[in-house]
C-alpha cells in the first residue's frame, strides 16, 4: 500500500488559461470562467507587467546577494502568477499574512521592492509597517502565520466587517503558506479554529512542490486541497501557473469570506524554479530533467503566448519593450537603494523591544553605547 | 530558511586588542593516529559509528537525507544505512520530537535534527513535558533514550531564528541532559556518548564552528574519552578563571592569549556540559585563582553565567578576590546580521571583563 499520488495528475485543477496560452472560457462548475470573463487584453497586459517586474526585482535581488549585498536570498521564481493573480483578487482593506517568498504579493499590495531587501540584507527583522499596506510582516518559523491571520480574521468578524455587503468595508484575509509548512501542526490549528469560528480566512497554500529537498510526498499523502473537507470547508487545487485562474479562484473565495460564509482553502500547483534560497544547492536532490520540464512551463511564457496570439504583432512588440523598459529601470532603482541602505546604529538592537520603559534593556542600551564610544577612541 | 551566506560573516571590524591575537585554537592532542577534519565531518563521523554499533540508531529530521542537512552533517548517511535509518521527516518539529519518544518507547534510539536553534520552539512541549519527564514518570520501567541536535548560535550573517542560543531554557527544565561540544574531537566523543546514554541528551552545536578543523582520534575506543559531562582546562593559567562553551571557547582562548601578552594569566574552563554542570573543575580552578568570567551568546539573565556566579559564590566565596563577572548577549532579541556583532561577546568585551576582574 504505497501513498497516494499528489502530484499535478491525482486532482482536479482549475485552469483558465492552458499552457499553451489558450484562454478556457467555460467547463468549470465553480463559475470560475465567468469570474473573469470581463478581463480584456488591457488586463491581461497588466498581469504580466506585474509578473515580469516580479521576475526582474528577484533576478536582481539574487544578483545583489551574489554581489554580498544580501545576506540570502529566496527566490519566488516560478510562482509570479500565483502571487500576481492572488494580489489581484484582493480588495484595498483585505489583509495578507505572508511566509518570506510572497515578493509577488507584495509588490501587488504596493510595498516598495526595497523595504523587502532590508530583511534579505540583515538590517532589520521586520521593514515595513503592515498597516500601511494590509502585508503583514514575513514570517520565517514556518505556519506561524496561519494561526495570526485566523486570529485577525476573527477580529474582523468582530468588527462587523464580514458580511455587510459593503464592497469597500468587507474584508478577508489571506494566509500565505508552503507545500511543507501543511506538515506543521500549527497549519492545522489555523485551519481548525478558522472552520469552527467560521473566519474569513483564504488559506492560500503555493504548492511549489518542494520543501528545500523535501517532495510533496514527504508532507502529505492525499492531494491537499482535499484536506480542507475534513476541516468542515471547500478546498480547490488551482493551476498556480496559470494567472487568470488563480485571480479566479481566489476571488472567489474571498468574496466566500467577505460574505460571512467561512474559509476555504486554495492550493496553487506550482514550482519553485529556482533554489529553496541562495544558499541551497538543487543538484543534491532532484534532477535536471524536472527542472527543465518545469522552465517549459514559466508562467510568464505562458501568459506571454497568450497576449502575443491576441494582440497585433508590432503592438505586442511595443508592449514587451515598454515592460523591459520599466523592469530596468525598478531594477536600477532597487540596485541602488539596496546599496544606500545604511546599517543600523547598534543601539537600535534595544529599540521598541518593549513598549514600556524596562530597565535592563535601558542598562544594557546605555552600556553598549558607551562601549561603541570608547570603541571609536580606541 | 536554510544555511545562510557568509556574506556577513566576515564583516566584524578588526579590534584593537583583538587584531594582535595570536589566533591560537583550543589545544587537541596529537597523536599520529588522528585525523584533521572539521567539526561538521567530525559530528559525521561520530554518528556513522554510533550506527554501526547499534542497529536502533536512527537519525529523522528536515532535510537529512538526500541533501545530507542543509549544514552537512548528514551527508552520505542516507545512502549507506538506508531511508529506514536516516529518515528525511515531514516539515514538524513537534511531530520529529513526539516520534522520536515513541520510538524509544519502541526500544529505539532516535538521533534528532532540529534545522535551526530557532525552530526548536514548535516541539518545545513534547520535550518539556514529555520527554524530559517519560523517564521519571515510568519509574524505572523505561528510559528515553534520545537525541536531540541542534545547531546554534549566531556569528554567520543570518536572517531571524537562525542565530539563537536557547541552551538555557532546557538547562532549566529538569530531565534534560544539555552538552555543546566545542572542537572536533570532543564533537567526535560527544555525539556518540549522547547516543549511547539512555536520558534525553540534547547536543548544541555550535554552528558557527561548524568549518574549525582539529586533529581527531577516529580509531580509539570511546571509553578513553572524558565522560560526557566533564569540563575541561584548555589552558593553564594563575591569575583568572575564564569559563565559556561551545562557541565561545575559541574566543575564551583567543582572549586568554592576548591576556598573557599583558602579563595576565588566563585560565580557559571549557565546560562541555550545561546540565549537569561540572562545577567540581571551575571551582577548582576558582579556587586557585580567585577570579572568574563566564562568557557565553546567550543573554546573560537568567543564563549559564548567572548559574555559575551564584554557585562560585556559594562555594568559593572566601578564596574569590572579585565578582564573578558575566559577559553575554543582551537581553533583546537576537539582532539583524548588520549588528549582530554588536551584540556578540567579542574578545574585546571578554578582555575588557578580565580587567575589570583583576582591578578589584
Ligand atoms: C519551524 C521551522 N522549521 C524549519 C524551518 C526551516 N525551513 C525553512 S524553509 C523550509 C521549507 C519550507 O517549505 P514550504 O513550506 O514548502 O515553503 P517554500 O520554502 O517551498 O516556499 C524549512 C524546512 C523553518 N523556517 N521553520
Amino acid at each position: 500500500m504505497g501513498p497516494e499520488a499528489v502530484g499535478s495528475t491525482a486532482a482536479p485543477m482549475v485552469q483558465l488559461l492552458t499552457p499553451a496560452g489558450e484562454r478556457v472560457t467555460s467547463g468549470d462548475d465553480g463559475g470560475y470562467a465567468e469570474r473573469v470573463e470581463h478581463l480584456g487584453l488591457d488586463d491581461l497586459r497588466d498581469r504580466y507587467r506585474r509578473m515580469a517586474l516580479v521576475r526582474r526585482v528577484d533576478v536582481e535581488a539574487t544578483a545583489l546577494q551574489r554581489q554580498g549585498e544580501l545576506a540570502l536570498w529566496a527566490s519566488c521564481s516560478g510562482q509570479e502568477a500565483a502571487q500576481v493573480g492572488a494580489a489581484a483578487a484582493l480588495a484595498r482593506q483585505d489583509h495578507v499574512f505572508p511566509s518570506y517568498r510572497e515578493h509577488g504579493i507584495a509588490i501587488g499590495r504596493g510595498l516598495d521592492p526595497v523595504a523587502l531587501l532590508q530583511l534579505y540584507r540583515g538590517t532589520t527583522h521586520g521593514g515595513w509597517d503592515p498597516a500601511a499596506s494590509g502585508f503583514h510582516l514575513y514570517t520565517l518559523v514556518i505556519g506561524a502565520q496561519t494561526l495570526h491571520a485566523t486570529g485577525y480574521a476573527m477580529g474582523v468578524q468582530r468588527d462587523g466587517a464580514v458580511g455587510t455587503g459593503d464592497p469597500a468595508r468587507d474584508t478577508a484575509v489571506l494566509a500565505c503558506f508552503g507545500d511543507g509548512a501543511t506538515a506543521q501542526g500549527e497549519v492545522s490549528e489555523a485551519m481548525v479554529w478558522a472552520g469552527v469560528f467560521n473566519a474569513p480566512v483564504v488559506f492560500f497554500c503555493q504548492n511549489n512542490q518542494w520543501a528545500i529537498s523535501e517532495p510533496n510526498e514527504r508532507q502529505m499523502r492525499a492531494p491537499l486541497a482535499r484536506r480542507a473537507e475534513g476541516f468542515g470547508f471547500p478546498g480547490v487545487r488551482v493551476d498556480g501557473n496559470d494567472v487568470l485562474a488563480v485571480e479566479a479562484v481566489v476571488g472567489a473565495a474571498a468574496d466566500r469570506a467577505r460574505a460571512g460564509e467561512g474559509p476555504m482553502l486554495v492550493e496553487a500547483w506550482t514550482y519553485r524554479m529556482a533554489a529553496h534560497t541562495t544558499s541551497d544547492d538543487t543538484s543534491r536532490y532532484r534532477d535536471r530533467g524536472e527542472e527543465q520540464h518545469w522552465r517549459e512551463r514559466d508562467p510568464l511564457d505562458r501568459l506571454e503566448a497568450h497576449l502575443r496570439a491576441t494582440g497585433d504583432d508590432d503592438d505586442h512588440a511595443a508592449f514587451l519593450a515598454d515592460v523591459t523598459a520599466e523592469a530596468d529601470a525598478v531594477a536600477e532603482r532597487v540596485r541602488r537603494g539596496v546599496r544606500a541602505l545604511p546599517d543600523p546604529e547598534p543601539t537600535s538592537m534595544f529599540d521598541h523591544v518593549y513598549a514600556d520603559p524596562h530597565p535592563l534593556v535601558e542598562e544594557e542600551r546605555a552600556w553598549l553605547a558607551d562601549w561603541v564610544a570608547a570603541g571609536e577612541e580606541r | 530558511m536554510n544555511a545562510p551566506g557568509h556574506a556577513l560573516t566576515a564583516a566584524a571590524a578588526p579590534r584593537s586588542r583583538a587584531e594582535r591575537a595570536p589566533h591560537e585554537r583550543p589545544a587537541v592532542h596529537s597523536t599520529p593516529r588522528t585525523t584533521e577534519t572539521t567539526l561538521a565531518k567530525a559530528i559525521t563521523a561520530g554518528l556513522r559509528r554510533a550506527m554501526e554499533e547499534d542497529e536502533k540508531v536512527l537519525l529523522v529530521g528536515e532535510d537529512i537525507g538526500r541533501l545530507g542537512g542543509v549544514f552537512r552533517v548528514t551527508d552520505g548517511l542516507q545512502k549507506d544505512f538506508g531511508e529506514d535509518r536516516v529518515v528525511d521527516s515531514p516539515l514538524s518539529e513537534a511531530g520529529i520530537v513526539g516520534t522520536a519518544v515513541g520510538l524509544a518507547l519502541r526500544g529505539y534510539r532516535p538521533v534528532c535534527e532540529i534545522q535551526f536553534d530557532g525552530f526548536i520552539f514548535p516541539a518545545f512541549s513534547e520535550i518539556v513535558t514529555q520527554l524530559a519527564k517519560m523517564g521519571a514518570r515510568l519509574g524505572g520501567a523505561g528510559r528515553l533514550p534520545v537525541v536531540l541536535r541542534v545547531p546554534y548560535g549566531g556569528g554567520i550573517g543570518a536572517v531571524e531564528h537562525h542565530s539563537e542560543s536557547p541552551e538555557a531554557l532546557f538547562a532549566h527544565t529538569p530531565g534534560l541532559r544539555v552538552v555543546t561540544p566545542a572542537t572536533p574531537q570532543d564533537a567526535y566523543w560527544m555525539t556518540q556518548q549522547a547516543v549511547r546514554s539512555d536520558d534525553p541528551v540534547m547536543v548544541f552545536e555550535p554552528k558557527r564552528r561548524y568549518w574549525d578543523k582539529g586533529a581527531v582520534d577516529l580509531v580509539g575506543p570511546l571509553d578513553a574519552a572524558p565522560p560526557l559531562h566533564a569540563a575541561r582546562v584548555v589552558r593553564p593559567g594563575d591569575d583568572l578563571t575564564l569559563v565559556a562553551y561551545g562557541p565561545t571557547v575559541r574566543l575564551a582562548v583567543e582572549a586568554a592569549a592576548i591576556a598573557a601578552t599583558e602579563g595576565t594569566s588566563v585560565e580557559v574552563v571549557d565546560l562541555r556540559s550545561v546540565s549537569p554542570l561540572d562545577t567540581a573543575t571551575v571551582e577548582a580552578s576558582v579556587a586557585r585563582t580567585g577570579r572568574c568570567v563566564v562568557v557565553h551568546e546567550a543573554p546573560t539573565f537568567l543564563g549559564l553565567g548567572a548559574e555559575l556566579a551564584a554557585r562560585i559564590t556559594e562555594r568559593c566565596f572566601y578564596a574569590l578576590e572579585a565578582p564573578v563577572l558575566r559577559v553575554g548577549g543582551f537581553a533583546v532579541p537576537y539582532p539583524a546580521a548588520r549588528i549582530e556583532e554588536h551584540y556578540l561577546p567579542d574578545v574585546d568585551r571578554v578582555l575588557d571583563a578580565v580587567d575589570r576582574s583583576m582591578a578589584s
